[in-house]
Order: C-alpha cells, then structure tokens, then sequence
C-alpha cells in the first residue's frame, strides 16, 4: 500500500499516529483498503441519489412515474456484493487481531499497574517508574523505557489509590477500569481490578509515545497519560541497569515473601509434596481441581492466595489454608508469582 | 342544520376537548403525541445546551470554561438526557404514537390507559434523573460502567433510577404497538399493506419489549449494589465489572436499532411520497428491519473488544455484526432505487431524507470499521466512536425526526411549515453537522480518546473546526423552533393531504377528528399505490 503511509515512521501524518509497530503498519494496510471502499461506495450512492434527483426532479402535478415494485436480481446483488466485502474485511481484521492476541514466548516481561490516575511500571528487576512534579506543581507523564526490536509484554492490573486503607473507611477509593492504549502502536487493553490482563508490542522505530487511558476512570482521565521511550537494546540495558534501579528483584522479594508469611511451611521448592501442592514446575502447567482443570497462570495464582478455597487442588481437598486477603499485598501477590515463574 | 354540520367540521382532537387537565388527563393517542412532541422537543433544548457547553470547553487546550469535574457531568448528563429522554422516545412515541393508529385506520392505540400511563413514566423517570443535578450530580458517563458507577454517589443512584422509570415508557408503548397492529387494522388493511413506517416501529417494539428489561434489571443490581453494597459488578465486593458490560450492552446494543429503525421508517414514507412513486422492495425493506431487530441481540459484544473478554468471542461477535450491515445496505438500496424515474418534489421533509441518505452512509460505512476487530482496537474508545455514533444518531434518526416533523406537521396541527425557514434549517443542521462530526472522524483515527476534558495541542484545530459546526447545529435548531412557532401562529392552512401522499393518514381532515376517521375506512390497496 504505497498510496497509503504504513511504512514505519516516529511522526505523525495529517491524518494517522506515527507507525512504530510492524501490527501498526498492517492496521494502516486494512485502514487504507476499507477508507478507499468506503469512499467508492459512499460516492457511488450519493452520486446516484443527485442523478436522479436533478433527472427526475417533478416538472408537473401530473408527472407520471414509474411503477417498479422490485427487481430479484438487483436485489440479489446488492445485498451478497456487500456481504463478500464485508466477510473479506472481517477476516483480515481477524488475521492482524490473532497476531495482536498471539503473545511471543520471549517478550521482555514488565508489570503496569494502573489507579485513579496514574501509571506505573515496575520491572522485573525491581526498578519502578513513576510518574514525577514538576516546579509548576503540573504532573510529569511517567516515561517507560522499552528496547527496540524486541517484543515487550505488559502484565496489567487496575488498584486503588491507598491500597493499605480498608475499604469501609474509604469507599470511594476504589479501583476501576482503565484502558492502556498507544496510538503509535495501535494496540489497546483494558485494565480491570480483580484480575491481570496483557498486551504486547514489538516496537521497531526509535521514539518517544503517547500512553492515553481509553476507558473512562473519572476526575483526570484525560491527565491519565504515560510515554514509552523506544531506545537501542544497550541503551535499554544501561538504562535498566542504572538510575536508582530497583534494590531488589521481584522474584527475591518473592522469595522473601515465601519465608515471611509462612507459604514455606507448606509448600516445597524441589518438587516434594507437603501439606500443599509444590510449587517447583506449577508455572504454566495444568492444574487438576475440584472445579475443573486450570493453567496456573497468573490470575489463577492470585486467586489462589487470597482465596484459596475457590479452587482445591486434586489430591489436596483436605488441606486447610488461609485467605491472604487483607494480609498481603498487591505488589507482593505480583513478587511472589515472579518468583513462582523462577521455579522451572 | 346547516350550522351544525359546519360546526361538525371544525371539530378534531385539538379543541374536542379544552383546558391544561384536559391534556393531562387525555386518552387521545394523538394529544399523547403530541405530549411527547413538547417533552421530547423540551429535552432536546436541554441535551443541546449541554452538548454546546462540551464543544465550547473543547475549544482550545486547558481551561475553557469549566473544570474537569464539571465537565464529567456535562458529558454525563448530555448523554443520558439524549438517548433516553429524547432519541429513544422521539420517533416512536412522539410520530409513532400520533400515526400509528391512523396509517393503520384505527381509533387509537389498544391499551389508551396504558399509553398515558407510558408518557407519565418518561416525564418520572426525566424527574430523578434531573434531580440527581441537586444532590451532587452524576459523572459516570451514559454507561454507567461499573466499578466506577459504584461510587455511592446519591446523584448516580437517582440518575440510574431514573433511567429504570424511563425503561417502562419503552417497554409499555412497545406492547401497546404490538398490540394495536395485530389487533386494530381497518378492514383489508392485511400485513403486507401497512406502510413501512408501521413495519419499522413493529420492529421497535419487538426491541423495547425484549431488550429494556434487561437494562431495567442491570440498573437496579447498579442501585442495589451503591445503597446495600452486594457484591454485583465490583471486584472489591467479590464481584465481576465485565459482566456489567454484558448485561448493559445486551440492551444498549439493540437499543441502538431502537434509536434508528423508527427513522428508516419516516425516511421510507418521505422517499416514496415525496418521488410520488410507489417504494422499491417493500417486502425487502420491511423484512430488513425485523432481521435487523433480530441480528442486533447477538452483537452486543463489538463494544468489548478489549475488555478482557476472550478472542474467540471478539472474533463472533465481529462477524455477527458484518451481519447487520447487509439488511442495512439493502434498505439503502432500495431508497435510492425509488428515486429511479420518480418525480422528486425537493420539499423541505424531502431534503431531510436526502441528507438522512448521505449521513448514514457515512454512518453505516464507519460501522464497518468499528466491527472489524483489529481496527476496533485502534478505534475503540476514541472520537472515531463519538462521531460514528453521532452520524447515526443525529445524522439518521434526528434529521427523520426534523424530517417526518415538517412532513406530518401540516396533518398534526393543520397548517403548512414555512417552506423558506424549512430550508434554511436544513442548510445549517446538514452543513453544520458535517463541519463538527466528520473532523471527529481525524482526530479518533489520529488516536483522541473520548471523555476527554482536555487533550495534546495538535488535537486542536480539528476541535476548533468542530466547535463552530455544532453553533451551526445549534443555529439550525433554532430556526426549527422558529419555523415550528411561525407555523403555529401565522402558517398557511393545509388541506388535508398537501404532498399527495397514499398513506391513510392522508385521506382524513387536517388535524384528524377525535377519533381519527368520521367512517372507518376499508383498504383495498397497498400503502404507495402511485400509478
């Protein structure tokens, strides 16, 4: 598609964001195939509808018009033309949306929490991101730093502003839906409390882009902005490695957690079962439960330690846990999986 | 004798009875219309106060005019009025209550009581939604999307109550309809001889009866949910926020053909009495709206792309929504083709229903790219939605409002619209509607969330353009008004069928007596019989 900018580009055009993913180039592709459809027909019906109108303008009251009450075959083709247009266009739509929902196996993992009206990055290494003030008391974008060419994926949850405060002393402090959406890389996911969802990109186009919130979480939704900076691979890992990075990685704090709150007093690392299941190799494997079989995936994991009686492991009906929920906290929920996914 | 049958003659629904009580009180299924008429028309000039308030501070970057908090509940509460109190009442309750019984050649609707009793909900239901304004307001968007909605906001609580009470206006006038057109046509006037208009707001009905309690029902687990804290949509209370989209999509999707099939109605009626000709495909058009009514259950879930739903579903609910577009291309067609050796008289309904035919297209085109999934995901969310949305809604069903108004006006109240101020009104809400929503088209595609109190500074001269097209809306709604009063007062008499329309309503005196027909008439032919 020559006639239409899906060649990589950090700028915008007049009338698209910059293209800075290979999956925005191919939205651009679709984008310009159906705008050009769109307009033939969109002309084709007007352009009829004027002819006809200046032909057949009324001359008389006694004007005599035709008296044609259907045409099959006419009909027949104007309603399967459309249909064919339409079944082709959905199914290149389906084509770029699999390869936006097929996540790569070696992404750059990095965890996005979202509140009212905030971002924030943490990577794996612990070094978070956080958005600053600058003299002028306006609020400075939080800007992640993410390496070019190599696929990144985004862990998202959705808390709220002052987790440590209960609910019933602050109900209006609640976590709600927020979207994170890069125009530059045509990619959007909702972020929705009580579970973790993904996106992932591959940028391929040095830069600097928008992070917006699409999905509307109140007072300064519209101030809910973040930028991700594409950088070479060794600034990427210069980067990561300096400017206050993080003390401790997440899967150490992780481990931490597995001591501190008692995890290790039933659960193993080397495969033994104990009073409950193993913990060695559960990453991404099948679970068989009294609901059903599960991957233990990340949401499967945090349910299971607050609510560990939603879903008992085979062979394990009988073990007695308790609920963490009010005992431990979100960023520890996400250490102790990143120290999970460690245990190959 | 002599004076009494002329005493006769000046008699119709408009002075049989006199006084304020006489309206409220009244059975009449065309004072109830005309009830509508002023309500709708009076939450329409509310809704557009809002509206122009959100193009003003959109104008430029930063403060305009108000603050971000002030500006959630403007857009919240032009959302909410439009679409319940004005879009989905307008053409059903308001030209449909009046002319459904008449093109029909009934004495009135089958259940009168329940028909008042339906305005009486709406003007209840406009109540605490209103009153909500007193109490802190509302700014959860018309969506009421939850965990956000559940922010034990009294103003939020009595917009979603609102909103219930306002459901059964729908509901109950859907049944009336249904009922009515199975029950009360004249002799000979079968199935397959109603106007399309009857067709379209049959196909409403189906809707509103099946649809809306759903919506009743997710706005009381909203309710209950902020009053007694049971854990329904919120996470924190051990409930799910997608299943919330669920329900409400489950009834705002079809309520979107709720809002629209009534305009394809009026716009087959214009087309075929103002080309004088009899309306291509009848039995297409008329089927493509009771296949549009039922396709739209299944595709609630387009909205959803990217909430966290599975990509098996988006992948369904993508191609089930290609589905809508083909018995939309169609009804499209088929106006077009009656224009075909027609006589096109380009009175002010019929330039309405020409300008109804450009929107739309471009409202239906822009459909195509929201059901496509991976555009969606790009598009979602953005003002590429606001003014996709705003092409069909305003662009289709508000122009068949304007449009069936002056085309009817002259059978309601017996005197002709001024053709002059019937044009200019046309001129500036047709042009001023293109110059606010089609920039809108740039700046969702250029990646400009919606809901936005504020935005980046290249965003800014699409706004700009945008700001002034909706003063030109705002203009031509004016002239409407004017032309709506002039016509009142000074209009030129109507004779009681001055389009030389075939429709029934056309073969009683303008305005209709109290009962509609002095004889009950007897059909022997189709509704466009222009031979």
């Amino acid at each position: 598609m020559i006639w239409w900018p899906s060649v990589a580009s950090a700028q915008p055009t007049t009338f698209m964001p910059p293209v800075a993913t290979a999956i925005a180039g191919q939205y651009n592709g679709l984008y310009g195939f159906l705008l050009a459809a769109s307009f033939i027909s969109f002309v084709g019906v007007v352009a009829a509808m004027i002819y006809f109108v200046v032909k057949y303008r009324r001359r008389s009251e006694n004007d005599k018009t035709a008296y044609i009450t259907h045409n099959h075959a006419l009909e027949f083709m104007w309603s399967f033309i459309p249909f064919v247009l339409f079944m082709f266009v959905f199914s290149w739509g389906w084509i770029i949306y699999s390869r936006m929902r097929t996540f790569p196996e070696d992404a750059l993992e990095v965890h996005v929490v979202a509140k009212k009206w905030d971002w924030r990055f943490i990577y794996k290494n612990g070094k978070e991101v956080t958005s600053s003030v600058d003299a002028n008391n306006k609020r400075v974008p939080p800007t992640m730093v993410v390496p070019l060419g190599r696929p990144v994926k985004l862990i998202m949850a959705s808390e709220r502003q002052v987790p440590s405060t209960p609910l019933s002393e602050a109900p209006t402090d609640r976590a709600v839906i927020h979207s994170f959406y890069v125009p530059a890389f045509r990619v959007k996911q909702d972020v929705v409390p009580g579970r973790y969802t993904a996106l992932w990109f591959q940028a391929d186009q040095p830069g600097e882009y928008w992070v917006f919130c699409a999905e509307y979480c109140g007072t300064s939704h519209f101030d809910m902005t973040a930028k991700i900076k594409v950088v070479s691979v060794d600034e990427f890992e210069n980067w990561l490695a300096s400017e206050g990075a993080g003390e401790l990685p997440l899967a150490e704090l992780g481990r931490q957690v597995y001591a501190q709150k008692a995890c290790i007093g039933c659960h193993t690392l080397d495969g033994r079962p104990s009073v409950g299941p193993t913990w060695k190799g559960l990453w991404g494997r099948k679970v068989q439960t009294d609901k059903g079989e599960f991957v233990a995936d990340e949401d499967y994991i945090r349910e299971s330690i607050l609510e560990p009686n939603a879903k008992k492991v085979k062979g394990f009906e009988n073990a007695v846990m308790p609920p963490y929920t009010g005992t431990i906290t979100e960023d520890e929920i996400r250490a102790v999986i990143e120290f999970i996914k460690t245990l190959k | 004798m002599a004076h009494a049958a002329t005493h006769h003659e000046g008699t119709n629904y408009l002075n049989h009875e006199r006084g304020l009580w006489s309206w409220l009180t009244t059975l009449d299924h065309k004072r109830i219309g005309i009830l509508y008429f002023i309500t709708v028309f009076f939450f329409f000039f509310i809704g557009g106060i809002f509206a122009l308030l959100i193009r003003t501070e959109l104008f430029k970057t930063g403060v305009t005019v108000m603050g971000p908090e002030t500006y959630n509940q403007v857009f919240t509460y032009h959302g909410a009025v439009m679409v319940f109190l004005v879009i989905i009442p307008g053409i059903p309750a308001f030209l449909g209550n009046f002319f459904l019984p008449i093109q029909i050649g009934a004495k009135d609707v089958a259940f009168p009581r329940l028909n008042l009793m339906s305005w009486y909900c709406l003007i209840l239901g406009a109540v605490f939604a209103v009153s909500s304004l007193f109490v802190g307001g509302a700014d959860t968007g018309w969506t009421f999307y939850t965990p956000y909605s559940i922010s034990l906001k009294p103003g939020v609580v009595l917009m979603v109550v609102g909103a219930f009470i306002a459901g059964f206006s729908s509901i109950l006038t859907g049944l009336n309809f249904i009922a009515t057109v199975h029950k009360l046509r004249a002799p000979g006037m079968t199935m397959n001889r109603i106007p399309l208009f009857i067709w379209a707001l049959y196909s409403t009905s189906i809707i509103q009866i099946l649809a809306t309690p759903v919506l009743a029902i997710t706005l009381l687990l909203i309710a209950a949910e902020n009053i007694f804290q049971i854990g329904f949509f919120d996470p924190a209370l051990g409930g799910d926020p997608v299943l919330f989209q669920h329900f409400f999509w489950f009834y705002s999707h079809p309520a979107v053909y709720i809002m629209i099939l009534p305009a394809f109605g009026v716009i087959s009626e214009l087309i075929a009495a103002f080309s004088r000709k009899t309306i291509f495909g009848y039995t297409a058009i008329a089927y493509s709206s009771l296949a549009i009514a039922a396709v739209s259950f299944f595709v609630w879930g387009h909205h959803m792309f990217v909430s966290g739903q599975s990509e098996v579903a988006g992948v369904l609910f993508s191609v089930l929504t290609m589905l809508v577009g083909v018995p939309t291309a169609i009804k499209l067609f088929n106006w077009i083709a009656t224009l075909y050796k027609a006589s096109i008289n380009l009175a002010s309904p019929m330039l309405f229903a020409l300008g109804f035919l450009f929107l739309f297209t471009i409202g239906g085109v822009t459909g195509i790219f929201l059901a496509t999934t991976a555009l969606d995901v790009h598009l979602h969310d953005t003002y590429f939605v606001v003014a996709h949305f705003h092409y069909v809604m305003v662009g289709g069903t508000l122009m068949a409002l304007v449009g069936g108004l002056y085309y009817w006006f002259p059978k309601m109240f017996g005197r002709m619209v001024n053709e002059t101020l019937g044009r200019v009104s046309f001129f500036f809400i047709f042009a001023g509607f293109n110059v606010t929503f089609f920039p809108q088209f740039v700046l969702g595609a250029k990646g400009m969330p919606r809901r936005y109190f504020d935005y980046l500074p290249e965003f800014e001269h699409l706004n700009q353009i945008s700001t002034i097209g909706s003063y030109m809306i705002g203009i031509g709604f004016v002239v409407v008004f004017i032309a709506v009063i002039h016509a009142l007062l000074k209009g030129e008499k109507a004779g009681d069928n001055p389009w030389g329309a075939k429709t029934l309503e056309w073969t009683t005196s303008s305005p209709p007596p109290h009962e509609n027909f002095l004889k009950t008439p007897i059909v022997t032919a189709g509704p466009y019989e222009y031979r």
